[in-house]
C-alpha cells in the first residue's frame, strides 16, 4: 500500500527527469545493458527454441563440416571410437578405450546425446557454446544447424534431407523426450523426498 | 599496515636496498617488527633459520605437511585433453570444519580448463524476465550489502564404492568454506523480477560457458553471489572472481566464473541439466538437495591405530535442508548408539565437526555415524535405501539420487582400518 502510494508520488519526478523505468531501484547500482549487449551474451536456448537465431543446415552439409571443423579428429571420423565421447550410436563397447579416457568413453547407445537428450535444442546450444573444444564459439549459425542435423541423422532421429532451422529444430521428435522426471518444486524447510527412507 | 609502511619508508636508502636484496619478505618482517628505522636490528639477527620468501609473502605450509588433492580414480585430471574433472579433498587430513581453500574439492560437470579471468574485465549481467536488466562490475557488486556464510558444497558423484579404500575416496567430493558475497535476492529485487518467472539460468565465463537451471524459489531464498572464500578472493579453481552458491544443492548448480543470470519461465535443459536427468521422479527428487550425511574421518580407511587405549572418534556431518541437530556414533556395528559432541557451530547447510572420546579394547569392531538435521530427517543406511526402492542389498546396489547413506569402517584387531561397504 505504502509503496504504491510512494510510486504515485514519484511519477511526476520521473516524467520531469526523463527516467525510463517506472519503479525505483533500491540501490541504483549497475548500468543498463544495451539490446546489442544482451543479444551478444544471451546464448541460452530454451526447449521452445525462442532464442534460436535465423539460419539453417542439413545433415549433408554437416557431414562435411564434421571433418572440416575438427570434430572428427577428437570424436572419430564416424563420430565414435576415439578419445572424446561417442556422438553416434553403435560404437565400441565400454572398456575398449584408450587408457585414461575410460570414464568419458563409457557411452552406451542410450547415453549418446542425440538419443538421450529430450530436446534437440540442448544439442544445438551445447555445440554452439562449447565445441569444437579449444575453438569454442567459432562456428557460424548455419554450421551449428548443419552439424546438429548431421548428428541427429546419424542416430536415425531425422531424415538426411530434413532442414534444421528456428522452426524445425525445437519440433524434432526426440526418442527420449519423455525420458526424464521434472525436478519437484523446491520449498524452504521441506525434505527432498517426503517419507524417504 | 600504516605503521609498516612508515617504518619501511624510514629505513635509510642504503639499508633499504640491502633489505630488498635480501628478499622483500625479510624486509617486510623487519618493518613489521619495529617502530622506526633506528630500532632495526642488524641484519644477522633478523634471519630466521630456514625461512623462505614463500613462507612469509603468502603463507606456505610447513614442508612436513603433505596432504594434497587427488583426482578421482574414475577419470584422470588433467585428462588426455588437459581437462580437469573431479579432484578429491583429502578429508582424512582435515581438522575443524573449514576446508583450506587450497584443498577444496574441484569438479566440473564435463571436463574443463581453469580459466584466468581479470576481475577488472569481469561483468555480471542479469536479464530476461526482469523490469530492468543490469550489468555489474566486480566493484559495483561489492557496494551492495554483503553477507558472509559458511556452506558446504558436494558433488552428486560423492558416493562410496566397495573399491574405495580411504575416506578421501568415499567422501572427498565435499568441502566447506566461509563464503562472502551479496544475496542473489538483493540483486534480483534490484532488477525487478516479473510475474510468471519460475527459474533462472546461471552461466559461467569460462571457455564452455557452463550453465545450470535453478528454481526461482531457491534463488530468492538464500543463494549467494560470492567473491570471497575463507577471508580472501575465491580461488580460480573455485570460480574466481565470482560464483553462485546455492546452499545445500548438489555441485552442478554452483556455477563458477559467473557472468550471466537469465530469469526465465521454464526449466531450460542446459547441457549441465541434461547430464543429470533421470526418468524416475523419486530419483530426481533425491538428486538436487543433498540429504543429511555424516562420515567418520578418524579412524577411517587405511589409517592405523597404534594399539588399545584412548582415542577420539571424529568426523563431519552436513545437510542440504538446514543445520545438523544431532550426530550419533556406534562402535558395535550399529547395535548401540552414543551421542557425539558437536565441536564447531552447526550452521545451516554447512559441515559440522563431531567427536566422541572412545577407549578401544583392541578387538575387531565396526564404527559408524549417523546424523539428524533440523527437519528431523535421519541419515539412512544402505539397507534402508534399498528397502525403500525395493531393491536387493547387493554391493552393486546404487543408492538413487545423491547417496547420503551411512559409512562404516571396520577396525581389525591389529589396528588397521578398512572400508566396510555394507
Ligand atoms: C580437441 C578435441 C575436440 C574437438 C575438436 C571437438 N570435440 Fe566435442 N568434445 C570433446 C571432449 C573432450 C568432450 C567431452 C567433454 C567433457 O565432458 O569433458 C566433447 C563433448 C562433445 C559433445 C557432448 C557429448 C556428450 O555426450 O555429452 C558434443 C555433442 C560434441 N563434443 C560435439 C562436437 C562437435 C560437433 C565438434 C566439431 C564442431 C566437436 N565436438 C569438436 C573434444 C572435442
Amino acid at each position: 500500500m505504502n509503496l504504491l502510494k510512494r510510486n504515485w508520488l514519484l511519477v511526476p519526478a520521473i516524467v520531469v527527469f526523463g527516467i525510463a523505468s517506472a519503479q525505483a531501484q533500491n540501490y541504483g547500482i549497475g548500468r543498463t545493458p544495451t539490446a546489442e549487449e544482451i543479444r551478444a551474451w544471451d546464448i541460452s536456448i530454451s526447449p521452445t527454441g525462442k532464442e534460436l537465431p535465423a539460419g539453417k543446415g542439413t545433415a549433408k552439409e554437416g557431414e562435411v563440416l564434421f571433418k572440416q571443423k575438427g570434430c572428427a579428429g577428437c570424436h572419430g571420423p564416424t563420430g565414435m571410437g576415439a578419445a572424446a565421447p561417442a556422438l553416434v550410436k553403435g560404437g565400441p563397447p565400454a572398456g575398449q578405450t584408450p587408457k585414461g579416457m575410460e570414464g568419458m568413453h563409457m557411452v552406451p547407445d542410450t547415453g549418446i546425446m542425440a538419443l538421450r537428450s529430450p530436446y534437440a535444442t540442448t544439442i544445438w546450444d551445447y555445440i554452439n557454446r562449447g565445441m569444437p573444444l579449444n575453438k569454442e564459439g567459432t562456428l557460424k549459425v548455419d554450421e551449428v544447424y548443419a552439424i546438429t542435423a548431421y548428428l541427429l541423422y546419424k542416430n536415425d532421429v531425422i531424415k538426411q534431407d530434413d532442414v534444421m532451422d528456428q522452426q524445425s529444430l525445437p519440433k524434432v521428435n526426440m526418442p527420449n523426450k519423455n525420458g526424464f522426471a521434472d525436478m519437484p518444486e523446491w520449498k524452504h524447510g521441506a525434505p527432498r523426498l517426503a517419507g524417504y527412507p | 599496515m600504516d605503521r609498516n609502511n612508515r617504518a619501511r619508508n624510514n629505513v635509510p636508502q642504503t639499508n633499504r636496498r640491502r633489505f630488498l636484496k635480501g628478499g622483500a619478505a625479510v624486509a617486510g618482517l623487519a618493518a613489521g617488527a619495529v617502530q622506526s628505522a633506528k630500532a632495526v636490528p642488524p641484519e644477522s639477527e633478523l634471519k630466521v633459520k630456514g625461512t623462505t620468501k614463500e613462507l612469509i609473502a603468502y603463507g606456505e605450509r610447513s614442508r612436513f605437511v603433505k596432504s594434497i588433492r587427488t583426482p578421482v580414480a574414475e577419470r584422470d585430471s588433467p585428462d588426455a585433453f588437459g581437462l580437469m574433472f573431479h579432484v578429491n579433498t583429502p578429508l582424512a587430513d582435515l581438522v575443524g570444519s573449514i576446508t583450506p581453500s587450497s584443498l577444496h574439492y574441484l569438479a566440473t560437470h564435463r571436463g574443463s580448463f581453469i580459466p584466468e579471468i581479470d576481475p577488472q574485465q569481469h561483468r555480471l549481467m542479469i536479464h530476461g524476465m526482469v523490469d530492468r536488466p543490469l550489468i555489474f562490475t566486480m566493484d559495483e557488486l561489492k557496494r551492495f550489502p554483503s553477507v558472509t556464510r559458511v556452506h558446504f558444497l558436494e558433488c552428486i558423484g560423492n558416493r562410496a564404492k566397495p573399491t574405495h579404500k580411504t575416506v578421501t575416496e568415499t567422501h572427498g567430493m565435499t568441502s566447506n568454506s566461509e563464503w562472502t558475497g551479496v544475496l542473489l535476492s538483493t540483486l534480483l529485487k534490484e532488477c525487478g523480477v516479473q510475474n510468471g518467472a519460475t527459474w533462472i539460468v546461471t552461466e559461467g565465463a569460462e571457455e564452455i560457458k557452463g550453465a545450470s537451471s535453478v528454481p526461482l524459489g531457491k534463488a530468492m531464498d538464500d543463494c549467494l553471489i560470492a567473491w570471497g572464500m575463507n577471508g580472501e578472493p575465491i580461488r580460480p579453481q573455485q570460480g574466481f572472481p565470482l560464483r553462485i552458491i546455492v546452499p545445500g544443492f548438489e555441485g552442478i548448480f554452483q556455477t563458477k566464473y559467473l557472468r550471466r543470470i537469465k530469469v526465465v519461465d521454464r526449466y531450460y535443459m542446459t547441457y549441465n541439466d541434461y547430464g543429470h536427468i533421470n526418468p524416475d521422479p523419486k530419483t530426481t527428487a533425491l538428486g538436487n538437495q543433498m540429504g543429511p550425511k555424516s562420515v567418520i574421518t578418524y579412524p577411517s580407511g587405511e589409517q592405523q591405530l597404534s594399539g588399545p587405549g584412548a582415542y577420539e572418534i571424529s568426523g563431519l556431518a552436513w545437510s542440504g535442508a538446514g543445520a545438523i541437530r544431532n550426530v550419533e556414533v556406534s562402535t558395535d556395528g550399529g547395535k548401540n548408539w552414543k551421542q557425539a559432541e558437536l565441536r564447531t557451530p552447526a550452521f545451516r547447510m554447512a559441515h559440522v565437526r563431531f567427536a566422541l572420546p572412545w577407549r578401544w579394547d583392541g578387538k575387531e569392531c565396526v564404527i559408524l555415524s549417523r546424523c539428524t538435521d533440523e527437519l528431523g530427517t535421519i541419515q539412512p543406511s544402505r539397507a534402508q535405501a534399498a528397502a525403500y526402492f525395493n531393491k536387493p542389498l547387493t554391493p552393486d546396489f546404487r543408492v538413487p539420487g545423491a547417496d547420503n547413506t551411512i559409512q562404516s569402517w571396520r577396525i581389525m584387531s591389529n589396528g588397521s582400518v578398512r572400508n566396510e561397504f555394507a
